[in-house]
């Protein structure tokens, strides 16, 4: 019976149901949360799925998040129009990095993702006069909502400021690449990249064009974190080179592996659990680090399959016992 | 044309860097030959020496020499931190997948920096030059400080006694012999386990002592650690992980690629130097001088 509850349309009603709860801060961090699933699942079809380790991932994140910023800032185009185009950005850059990085395995193929998304921050960093250079690219102008605010003073049951309608406007989003990406990883594509991921070996003796798939992998995750870092750049209210940097790439593993590599809501557990983790310790202590340090070091010593693999051992083991019983 | 003496200063400057670099990138490549883990934490080993210098200066107050006791201290201390770490953490590391290794390696670089924050705070530290390399001559027309004319000849010195102990000497033969098969070595009676920590306690030695050495130059701060990292990466890359010499020559190309850089393109010297990691990658994915791995 428990297998029926349709947990994914739960959590998204519940997170619309978050600015109900009358604080900006809440809907503050409920944002970050949900960009930041988006952005670790999206990681998540590569190391994951198909067991390519990139430690350069944040490179689509900035790409998509300077994309939209630039066309949206610069050019006045829609955010209709220029969020896509933040994912067909990170995409293009994805297959180019792609095609090299396929070719190598492994190590190498994590230093070379790491030096492609090192090219892109020295790119935002330094050319000034398209990114804004070392300062970023502040004042990235919110989406028109002025159709929907007109509505809102029509029912006129909350009071919404412009930062909620767009955090309605982001879990919506987030919540179709999510479904986008699931139905990618239960297609017989997906499955491939699993075998892949198992035994490339075997998997090119069966006829598989290994190299192929995991560049359409690539090119689908990039383009996904480029998606994420669309909504990033508005929702930091300016866009910035560190969006870029190896650190964040590191940081998103970290969410990525906290919540579980093995099951598809596991980065978006892990998401949650860092940001709420980080927001609560930053309060106390200045050693965010330490702490994080910490974690990481039990959790790859203990828990290897992240949160949702030890739930999931957890909630077994109560079943058989139960069972048993 | 910038004029000679310039030119000449510039790149005496990238090779002072280079031989920082190849302090802290021979031991990265050296734990990534033998124990094949790409070490994250390296760059933090590197500053905890500075820090662990300027520490001791302050115990040890200026003098003569004191300088040189409290780098080879700094050094040694890392040298059996990194023993400790070896042998508590890392052990359990050997042959598990890339992705836990380099997390792991990273989240104790994460641990060990922010601990070293609260020893010394967020206040960059410097330590003054030891006496009698104070000074600076002139040399075709361009001002070189003593110092860095000490570091230039350091570096290639140590790259030698590296060589001539991996090369000539019977530990040296059994760190050669761990890297191409660690089974067979134990299986023929060495403790391997013992070389291990050896190997690893040298190379954060090495990393440490750059630390030390770097300080009296560059002030020492949080966050030198995630960046010295990349450009050690970046080295050890471009020459070949677990090569001696390719280390040495990456570090050269990334000392004169940067310096010259700067002074030809400005804005684009970060980015020639990974795009000539990627170039590297592309093109001869195990580095000038490295070999394939199996």
């Amino acid at each position: 019976m428990i297998r029926r509850v349709p947990w994914g349309f739960l959590v998204f009603v519940a997170a619309l149901g978050v600015p109900a709860l009358g604080s900006r801060f809440y809907t503050f961090l409920a944002n970050d949360v949900v960009i930041w699933t988006l952005f670790a699942t999206s990681l998540n079809l590569l190391v994951g799925y198909t067991g390519l380790v990139s430690f350069g991932h944040a490179a689509y994140l900035g790409v998509g998040a300077y994309a939209t910023g630039i066309l949206m800032k610069k050019l006045g185009v829609p955010f209709l129009f220029a969020w896509p185009a933040a994912g067909v950005f990170a995409g293009a850059c994805a297959l180019v990095f792609g095609f090299f990085c396929v070719r190598l395995t492994r190590i190498y193929f994590a230093m070379l993702t790491l030096a492609f998304a090192q090219i892109v921050w020295a790119i935002c960093f330094k050319w000034n006069e398209l990114t804004g250079g070392e300062q970023g690219m502040p004042e990235i102008p919110y989406p028109d909502f002025g159709w929907i605010e007109r509505l809102g003073a029509r029912l006129s049951f909350f009071e919404w400021r412009t930062a909620e309608y767009y955090y309605f406007l982001t879990v919506v989003l987030v919540a179709f690449c999510l479904w986008a990406l699931r139905r990618i990883v239960h297609s017989p594509f997906g499955r491939m990249l699993t075998t892949i991921r198992e035994n490339a070996e075997r998997a090119e003796f069966i006829g598989v064009n290994v190299r192929r798939y995991e560049l359409v992998a690539f090119v689908l995750a990039g383009a996904f974190a480029g998606l994420a870092g669309g909504l990033f750049g508005i929702f930091n209210r300016g866009v910035f080179p560190d969006f870029a940097y190896w650190t964040k790439s590191s940081e998103v593993l970290i969410m990525t592996l906290l919540g579980g590599m093995n099951t598809f809501y596991g980065p978006g557990i892990g998401a949650l659990v860092l940001i709420l983790l980080n927001q609560q310790i930053v309060s106390y202590t200045e050693y965010w680090p330490l702490v994080l340090g910490t974690v990481l070091v039990v959790l790859l010593f203990g828990f290897p399959g992240g949160i949702a693999g030890a739930a999931g051992a957890l909630s077994g083991r109560l079943l058989r016992r139960t069972r048993g019983a | 044309m910038p004029d000679p003496s310039f030119v000449f200063a510039q790149s005496l400057s990238g090779l002072t860097a280079a031989m920082f670099l190849f302090l802290i990138a021979s031991g990265l490549s050296l734990i990534f030959g033998v124990l094949r883990v790409l070490n994250f934490a390296h760059g933090t080993f590197y500053m905890l020496g500075a820090y662990v210098a300027y520490q001791a200066m302050l115990w040890l107050g200026p003098g003569p020499g004191m300088f040189w006791i409290a780098a080879l201290g700094a050094a040694l201390t890392i040298a059996l931190l990194g023993g400790l770490v070896e042998r508590l953490l890392f052990r359990h590391l050997y042959g598990k997948e890339e992705l836990y290794q380099l997390l792991f390696t990273y989240a104790l670089g994460l641990i060990l920096s922010d601990v070293a924050k609260i020893f010394w705070g967020t206040q960059q530290k410097s330590v003054s030059r030891p006496p009698g390399l104070t000074g600076s001559f002139s040399f075709l027309g361009a001002t070189i400080p003593q110092y860095n004319l000490f570091v230039i000849l350091l570096g290639p010195a140590i790259a030698l006694a590296f060589w001539f102990v991996l090369q000539r000497t019977r530990v040296g033969r059994f760190i050669r012999a761990a890297a191409l098969d660690r089974e067979t070595l134990g299986a023929l009676g060495t403790n391997v386990d013992a070389l291990y920590t050896g190997v690893f306690m040298l190379a954060s030695f090495l990393g440490g002592l750059g630390g030390a050495l770097v300080s009296p130059m560059r002030a020492t701060v949080p966050g030198m650690d995630t960046e010295v990292i990349v450009e050690a990466f970046v080295v050890v890359v471009i020459g070949g992980l677990g090569s001696l010499w390719g280390t040495f020559l990456g570090a050269l190309i990334y000392g004169q690629v940067l310096s010259f850089g700067i002074l030809f393109f400005p804005r684009f010297s970060i980015f020639a130097v990974f795009a000539l990691m990627a170039a590297v990658l592309i093109i001869r994915p195990w580095g000038l001088l490295g070999r394939p791995l199996r």
